[in-house]
């Protein structure tokens, strides 16, 4: 009996062993394939030159056109997602009617289950050509990095608006009633004394949301185009690194190449940029949850 | 003096109305922007919908891919997306959910399982992409798995794995403490009380994760395609060692090709992505609903 209930122990244990093997395996694998690519291209040469050529003829490995394609396509998503998922978990926190605030809030997470291939056909099909009216003159390329930014800003509005909604919400009622008490109208209690006091825990959601929108791969890949190109014009096709990788995956490079190695160099750029926001977020909730016990 | 106070009294006036004013059009304006998040997601449905509805037929459903858009069909993707739920369900959910007991019911609060806990926190963080490319060169190359669905699978359980230990762990918590010590009590060893108390009350909050689980990795492109699933296959995997395709792969391909027909199909196997989506969210919620409805405490 004492044996069996050994054996379960260890047998739950290596399961959640498993999650450290897979960081260890993701790390490792980034790192050694990395390794090769570096050793072929410097560094210098990966964070400062302007072009990203390596499957053509004239190889130029800068990273800066993937990196801008994806910081512009982020920006543009923050831009919708930001202000609108604020406005939103203000409303469903401080206004709405509990029973609206019930109904309005899951149907918006619907938004967060549609996998992200639909979203791509959405930017694509109906978003851009919605778009192209307002711009005459076919100055709004049929890819662009305007139309799949709005839609992963809207695919991480429930992101934005459920986390901040549930950390306005956990604010005391007393706040509220002080900042009642001297006179203030809903409004100025809202974002006064109520947003301030939820900071942190709106915060998270938005850093959340960022590593979000920085590594959504097939909206991109879908209607941004494959053009890696340093610029911050929002009409023209551009290319992001997480589209980078899915174009070389699909195309026929031989295994163990320099343009194979190229995707796991990208790979671990987009890793660390990720890894870093994700471990602020989580500092910002340990500290949060330490406010308010 | 007195026309002092007056205008004092006036500009205070005007400053309550200014501030009921803008209190208002707050209101309105977080009710249009609620409004405009539902809206967009019914524009993104219809729009999804007018495209595709009317290819949905029983030959569109049951056949398999084609380089001509009248004759391709989903056959060969459902299937194969069927291969992908059914096998990452097995290898995901006792990982997850064994994970999940260890840390929440073993963990000892120690150095390991507080790492542990700041590396899941971590890994669901991580782009799905990134998880292709482990997949790609650990489980297609090192082990040899090469473009199967065994590959797929295993790529897939590794990036739903976070979330499954993450939901057991939330329903094993909403189990009260005095339910474990009464059946330590009657002399019940740690096992015994897991398997006989504590897992029967939070079975619905486990599964309502598992569910949720399976309906991200269903609908997840990247990491497959980065694994080597093809969009053009003839035929359904007959074992876990075949290539294979799955609905989002072949809805991305459609949707790269430039013949108007192929838009079309795209629509329509969204419109079936879609519903298996929902349908299984829509359980999710039903055991969601069942967790917090069936024991008080």
């Amino acid at each position: 009996m004492n044996l069996k209930e050994k054996i379960i122990e260890k047998l739950l244990f290596f399961c959640s062993l498993v999650t450290v093997l897979t960081t260890l395996g993701i790390i490792g694998v980034l790192l050694v394939q990395s390794f090769h690519f570096f050793s072929k291209v410097s560094l210098f040469d990966f964070l400062t030159d302007t072009e990203w050529t390596p499957l053509f003829f004239r190889k130029r490995y800068g990273i800066l056109p993937l990196l801008s394609g994806t910081l512009l396509t982020t920006l543009i998503a923050m831009l919708v997602a930001i202000p609108l998922g604020l406005t939103i978990a203000i409303y469903l926190s401080e206004y709405a009617h509990k029973t609206v605030r019930n109904i309005i809030k899951p149907l918006l997470e619907v938004l967060a289950a549609v996998p992200t291939v639909v979203y791509g056909y959405f930017a694509l099909q109906f978003v851009t050509p919605f778009l192209q009216h307002f711009f005459p003159g076919n100055t709004l390329a049929g890819f662009n990095a305007l139309s799949p930014g709005i839609v992963i800003g809207i695919m991480i509005l429930p992101l934005i608006s459920s986390l901040s909604e549930d950390a306005l919400y956990a604010v005391p009622k007393s706040l509220r009633e002080g900042a009642f008490a001297l006179g203030s109208t809903k409004f100025q209690t809202s974002w006064k004394v109520v947003f301030p006091a939820a900071f942190s825990g709106i915060s998270v959601s938005v850093i959340l949301a960022i590593s979000r929108a920085i590594g959504e791969t097939m909206i991109v890949a879908i209607a941004a185009g494959q053009q890696p190109r340093l610029t911050f014009n929002p009409m023209v096709p551009i290319e992001t690194m997480t589209t980078y990788i899915v174009q070389v995956s699909m195309g026929d490079v031989p295994h163990d190449s320099i343009e194979y190695r190229t995707i796991f160099a990208v790979g671990i750029t987009l890793f660390v940029i990720t890894f870093i926001l994700n471990n602020i977020s989580f500092w910002l909730k340990k500290r949060y949850q330490e406010v308010y016990k | 003096m007195k026309g002092k106070k007056f205008r004092k009294r006036l500009e205070s006036i005007r400053n309550i109305r200014k501030h009921e004013l803008q209190d208002k059009a707050f209101e309105y304006l977080g009710l249009f922007c609620t409004l405009l998040g539902v809206l967009v997601l019914a524009t993104l449905l219809l729009d999804v919908l007018i495209d595709g509805l009317g290819r949905i037929n029983w030959d569109f459903l049951f056949t398999g891919t084609s380089r001509k858009a009248a004759w391709a069909g989903i056959y060969t993707a459902w299937v194969g997306t069927l291969w992908i739920m059914v096998l990452t369900s097995l290898i995901a959910f006792p990982l997850g959910i064994g994970a999940g007991l260890y840390l929440e019911e073993y963990g000892t609060r120690g150095r390991l399982s507080n790492f542990i806990e700041i590396n899941i926190a971590n890994l669901a963080g991580v782009p799905s992409i990134i998880y292709g490319l482990l997949g790609l060169e650990l489980f297609a190359r090192a082990f040899a798995l090469g473009n199967s669905v065994l590959t797929g699978a295993l790529t897939l359980s590794l990036l739903i794995l976070p979330i499954i230990i993450v939901s057991t762990r939330e329903a094993l918590k909403s189990v009260p403490y005095t339910i474990r010590e009464a059946s330590y009590g009657l002399g019940a060893t740690k096992w015994q009380t897991i398997w006989f108390q504590v897992l029967p009350a939070s079975i619905s909050g486990i599964i309502t994760g598992a569910i949720l689980s399976i309906s991200r990795a269903i609908g997840e492109t990247a990491p497959l395609l980065v694994v080597g699933a093809l969009a053009y296959i003839s035929f359904t995997p007959k074992g876990p060692m075949d290539s294979f395709t799955v609905l989002p792969i072949l809805i991305f391909d459609w949707i790269s090709r430039p013949q108007p027909g192929f838009a079309t199909n795209a629509a329509a196997a969204i419109i079936i992505l879609l519903f298996i989506t929902f349908l299984m969210n829509g359980i999710a919620v039903f055991f969601r609903h069942r967790a917090q409805k069936k024991i008080k405490w």
